[in-house]
């Protein structure tokens, strides 16, 4: 019995799982779908909205500040006030100056340790399972020991030899230390869709291999694979702000590592200056809680099993 | 079962095998000269006794000798416990240092991921079947995720010294008392073990309680509960049935999760000064005491390596499939 | 009647609205019944016969009422189901591949189901449960094995068994041929039937796509499309003389053994089913119809053209003599 029934499911069944109905899903239905979905997730206008205003605030706050965020002032030991919003250091550097390039900073290391994993963990483990044997086994052992060694640790290890110090070197190697996850996930999903039939029917109808990569694999993968990358973002920037706190990242900016570890060396805590020390780590923890919350509620978005009704 | 056993142990010999190079290898890839820095620090006046002290500091470093044989001397040294003597406490062998810091470290991260992990592990189960919990644990759970350990850490010192005035907030135990096995002696430890404790503990109960949960409504809406609620069976069976399924990869999540939690004991050693392997690696890049370095991130792997087996084995012990070797179980 | 349906209708909420996938069934068996309920994907026969045994929670009904062995049966109220749930009608699932749980012997499995019934004996259940088993052709060990060491035709029939272990009124199977070999599916079709004669179940709905199955198991067969029924009757009948003209499509789009792609070509039915958001007036099936005529805008009537022969067809019924309306006269029911 030829049936003219398509193998995706209508929208509307999708969207609560249940047996396929009639109807073929254009690739525009479906990004329609995202937007409808992704306007409406609570989680993610929350998780992004507040990412936004803390970019605009990182961007923006370096430049109107009045003070730089090293600039030292007579004005030490500040509360805040009316000229220093969150007060001043014991070098009278201005608190909020700093925070605000703190941000700058955690953006920048972020932006680079998440994409110098992203690269790296989807050229390995994008090979790894498109080619499978050797290569993989191969792989898959050097990930898993990888992932093992914690990569603060090696962070530190390779750190404390660098008589250098910058933010391009310290991405960098965070993401060196992080790409086994992206790489997981390449590898995983691009198992799973080498088989499907859409791939073999590509092949069969003569395709190159890498035309077959581009036009079928890769859209389905870039959902999960920007999912992964997110947390990555997340994951980078608290491993920079403990590799700071170390006194191991560039000194020559205020990041907010940095800030806290002057705060605690200068006995903060005992002199109850806690504006010096408690914004840093707040600011940090609301960029990646709400990194976090947009993940899932993007999880949602792209996963209408995840949805509720 | 031995498929997968022979698996992992591969792995870890080669881990342990990686880590040793790199441990050797990374002060001689590294941009500019260590023993140079070293010895700019003795600020020595004439140029003679600087070559001199230059030379003797390579080969304190053993650097006098050509690179293969330099490996080979430091597999020697890994492999017999002689680890060199430490350049921050002169006198003190690195492993002597790092034995009596290490009892202090694992007192803080064993606890403390047995504790989180099993108690996030039933927050989360019970998120996942009960909206109004849910609504609290989720937006809880990911906040305790994203908090920087270094942070809690500050934040848990303020409240619970300057502030409370409960805890200490420095230091393993009081200062002014000698170690001995007497109450006083212990519940001085104790005293300072809580806050770096808790520390550890809470930003670790996010995670547990959020991974869980997922894999737990991910259980419940699985076909082998689909089918047990078609056949009539309690929603409390169906539940358990869906925690012991969950369980697994939860547990495999725990062997990977180890290694932040190890970085994040680390810096919260090092907040509280309390006498540990973070607070070690502190003293160690502050003093540029390289041997210490090396060896305290060699006994860090061997521990990882150590505690990955375990989790190993007690996966071997709850999956059948593993046991049986049905479908090797992902390394 | 062993199990009577009246104007059952199934609904779950999309995106643009409520889809009803199951719209005013109407259909009964008998004592020892087994009836094959056929139908393309998304036509709502799994709807159909899930529902029958566990509602799923994103779904609702709409209107109508069962009664299985003269008892009202709430298929919408979870709680007092649970207690009728593989007593009094069970499921055989079409996942059957991983309905059974990884980590627990399928032994244990059934040992707390038992508990879940709070069975009384359970010694002699699990004896009768060994002979099931010898009987067809599983060994005792099987108890005390994992899920996943059983091959796939294995697993589907420890899943039969397990269904039907309590001896259920009405037993749903869905698809339970679908992803086996030949050999397999005539094994598994045997079993239900076998399982029937000996009375370990009473009735069954086998929901399946493949009419040949059918034909060899069923006593009767009934055809969905697009949420409705459109033919019910006798197996021989609908093989040897269907009435509605989808039925008719389907059973000439079966290819015929012997016969080869130069002899004659495998026909389809052009066109697709419509949208079940917003489904046309009328016959559901009107835009493929060869034989759509005026009338056919408006809805036609299930109703009996031939003693235990109902379709809903307004061509059949106006060929039959029959007016809208007769056959059926039961007022719909509130939702329950």
């Amino acid at each position: 019995m030829s049936e003219s029934i398509s193998e995706a499911p209508a929208a509307e069944v999708a969207a609560t799982g249940l047996p396929a109905g009639p109807g073929v899903v254009s690739s525009r239905r479906k990004r329609n779908d995202f937007l409808y979905y992704g306007l409406r997730n609570k989680k993610l206008i929350f998780g992004l909205s507040v990412e936004l205003i803390l970019v605009l605030v990182a961007i923006i706050g370096p430049i109107i500040a009045k003070y730089g965020p090293l600039q030292i002032t007579p004005a030490q030991l500040q509360h805040p006030n009316g000229t220093y919003w969150l007060g001043t250091d014991d070098l009278g550097e201005d608190l909020f100056s700093q925070l605000t390039n703190g941000l700058r900073e955690s953006y920048l290391v972020g932006a680079l340790g998440a994409g110098c994993a992203a690269l790296v963990g989807m050229a390995l483990g994008f090979l790894a399972g498109w080619r499978g044997g050797w290569l993989d086994e191969v792989l898959q052992f050097i990930t898993n020991i990888i992932v093992m060694i914690p990569s603060l640790v090696l962070l530190i290890v390779i750190g404390s030899y660098l008589s250098s110090k910058n933010i391009l070197f310290e991405g960098v190697f965070i993401g060196l230390t992080t790409w086994p996850w992206v790489a997981r996930a390449v590898r995983a999903q691009t198992f799973s869709l080498r088989t499907r039939e859409y791939v073999d029917l590509a092949r069969l109808s003569g395709k190159r291999p890498f035309s077959i990569v581009v036009k079928e694999i890769a859209p389905n993968m870039a959902s999960y694979l920007f999912l992964v990358v997110i947390l990555l973002f997340g994951s980078s920037m608290l491993i920079a702000a403990s590799y700071d706190f170390l006194g191991l990242g560039p000194t020559n900016v205020a990041s907010l590592g940095w800030t806290m570890s002057r705060a605690q060396g200068f006995g903060a805590l005992g002199y109850h200056l806690w504006w010096w020390f408690i914004p840093p780590g707040a600011v940090l923890t609301l960029m990646v809680a709400a990194l976090l919350i947009a993940n899932v509620g993007l999880d949602e978005v792209f996963n209408p099993k995840l949805r509720e009704s | 079962m031995r498929r997968y056993l022979t698996r992992k142990i591969i792995t870890y010999v080669l881990a342990f095998f990686v880590g040793v190079t790199i441990d050797w290898g990374i002060p001689r890839l590294m941009p500019g000269d260590p023993i140079q820095g070293l010895v700019s620090r003795f600020n020595v006046g004439s140029s003679a006794a600087y070559s001199g002290l230059y030379a003797s500091f390579a080969k304190a470093f053993g650097l006098d000798v050509p690179v293969w044989q330099q490996y080979l001397n430091f597999w020697h040294g890994v492999l017999t416990g002689n680890m060199g003597g430490s350049i921050y406490a002169p006198g003190a062998t690195v492993t002597s240092l790092v034995f009596s810091a290490m009892p202090y470290t694992l007192a803080l991260l064993v606890p403390a991921i047995l504790l989180s992990y099993s108690l996030g592990n039933r927050l989360g189960a019970a998120a996942a079947r009960r909206k109004y919990l849910d609504n609290t644990v989720l937006p809880l759970g990911y906040v305790l995720q994203a908090i920087p350990y270094v942070w809690l850490a500050l934040v848990v010192a303020y409240l619970f010294g300057p502030v409370w005035h409960l805890f200490p907030t420095a230091y393993g135990y009081d200062q002014g008392l000698v170690p001995h096995f007497d109450w006083t002696f212990i519940s001085s430890l104790l005293d300072h073990w809580f806050l770096p404790f808790l520390t550890v503990f809470m930003v670790s109960l996010g995670g547990w309680a959020i991974g869980m949960r997922n894999l737990v409504i991910y259980e419940l809406e699985n076909d082998s509960s689909r089918y047990m609620r078609a056949l009539g069976a309690s929603e409390r069976v169906v539940r358990g049935y869906a925690y012991r399924n969950a369980s697994l990869p939860q547990l495999s999540g725990l062997a990977l999760q180890l290694a932040v939690v190890i970085g994040g004991n680390v810096v919260t050693e090092i907040v509280f000064n309390y006498p540990g392997l973070g607070n070690l690696i502190f003293h160690a890049i502050s003093n540029q005491d390289f041997f210490l370095l090396q060896g305290i991130f060699i006994w860090i792997v061997i521990g990882v390596l150590i505690a990955n087996f375990i989790i190993d084995l007690v996966f071997l012990w709850v999956d059948p499939r593993t046991r049986l070797s049905m479908q090797g179980a992902s390394a | 009647m062993s199990v009577n349906v009246e104007n059952l209708s199934v609904a779950y909420r999309a995106r643009k609205g409520d889809v009803t996938a199951v719209d005013n069934v109407s259909f009964s068996l008998a004592d020892g019944e087994i009836m094959g309920l056929a139908g393309e994907s998304g036509s709502g026969k799994s709807t159909l016969g899930n529902a029958l045994v566990y509602l799923d929670p994103r779904m609702k009904t709409t209107g109508g009422k069962v009664t299985v062995d003269g008892r009202d049966l709430p298929i919408a109220d979870n709680n007092a189901m649970r207690h009728r749930r593989m007593t009094d009608v069970s499921l055989v699932p079409q996942y059957a591949m991983s309905a059974l749980t990884p980590t627990r012997k399928i032994g244990r499995l059934i040992n707390d189901l038992l508990k879940s019934h709070q069975v009384k004996d359970r010694e002699e259940v699990y004896t009768e449960l060994k002979r099931r088993l010898a009987l067809i052709g599983l060994k005792e060990d099987v108890l005390s094995k994992y899920s996943f060491e059983l091959s796939g035709g294995m697993r589907q029939r420890v899943t039969i068994i397990m269904s039907s272990l309590l001896n259920p009124s009405l037993l749903i199977a869905d698809e339970v041929t679908s992803a086996l070999d030949v050999s397999s599916q005539r094994a598994v079709g045997e079993m239900l039937i076998e399982f029937r004669d000996r009375g370990y179940i009473k009735s069954a709905i086998a929901i399946t796509h493949d009419l040949s199955i059918l034909a060899q198991i069923a006593d009767s067969i009934a055809i969905m499309y697009a949420g409705r029924l459109a033919e019910r009757a006798p197996t021989s009948v609908i093989v040897d003389n269907p009435l509605h003209p989808y039925t008719q499509a389907l059973l000439n789009s079966l290819p015929e053994v012997g016969v080869r792609a130069d002899q004659a070509m495998l026909t389809g039915i052009p066109g697709r089913p419509p949208s079940l958001v917003n489904p046309p007036a009328g016959c559901r099936f009107r835009d493929r119809c060869p034989f759509a005529f005026a009338k056919c805008t408006e809805t036609p009537p299930f109703e009996e053209i031939k003693p235990g022969h109902m379709v809903a067809c307004w061509k059949v019924s106006q060929e039959n003599g029959e007016t809208a309306g007769a056959g059926q006269g039961l007022p719909v029911k509130e939702q329950v």
